[in-house]
């Protein structure tokens, strides 16, 4: 079991690299907000796996503040691209 | 038994992260790469979230985890449709 949580922590940090290489390589403003949605996913399930590999409840937690903070951004990007449009 | 399932939702959902993630770099157009997109965040996080579920301790842990899951299924489809009604604006719009 240990070995799969591994696996999985080792998994989720690589996709984390691909979305950060999005953001690097991004066409437009959407597809950076895109790439930082896939980091903040990425993070959760990075925090969840490690949780129980580590012994540490209380990353859950950290896991379940990640994710209700990632509904924040997006909205706030778009909302700041209106007002800059208008 | 319930190691082996668990260990088989948990690598189903890496295989929907990590195919999210190059879908997200290779997809032609931001509609397509939105698809992508939705698959790592509902489905990959979903299995991971189930296959933790199975080995955790007490039903405390199993309900967080459920409800870290489904404030992520809010915030990407939310998220997905700000995004692309975005785009559509800016490709209409200029």
């Amino acid at each position: 079991m240990p070995e799969v949580l591994s696996l999985s922590a080792l998994g989720l940090v690589l996709s984390l690299f691909l979305g950060l290489l999005r953001v690097l390589l991004a066409p437009t403003a959407g597809d950076r907000m895109l790439a930082s949605q896939l980091i903040g996913t990425a993070g959760v399930g990075l925090l969840l796996s490690l949780s129980p590999l580590l012994d540490q409840p209380a990353l859950i937690d950290v896991a379940l503040l990640l994710a209700l903070l990632a509904a924040v951004a997006a909205a706030a990007f778009t909302g700041q691209q209106e007002d800059s449009n208008d | 038994m319930i190691d082996v399932l668990s260990s088989l939702l948990i690598l189903a959902g890496l295989f929907f992260y990590l195919a999210g993630s190059i879908g997200l770099l290779r997809l032609p157009d931001l509609y397509s790469r939105l698809h992508a997109l939705t698959k790592a965040d509902n489905l990959g996080l979903g299995l991971l979230i189930a296959g933790l579920a199975l080995q955790a301790q007490d039903l405390l842990i199993a309900f967080k985890l459920l409800l870290i899951w489904l404030a992520i299924l809010a915030a990407s489809a939310t998220n997905a449709h700000l995004i692309a009604r975005q785009a559509r604006r800016l490709e209409s719009g200029s």
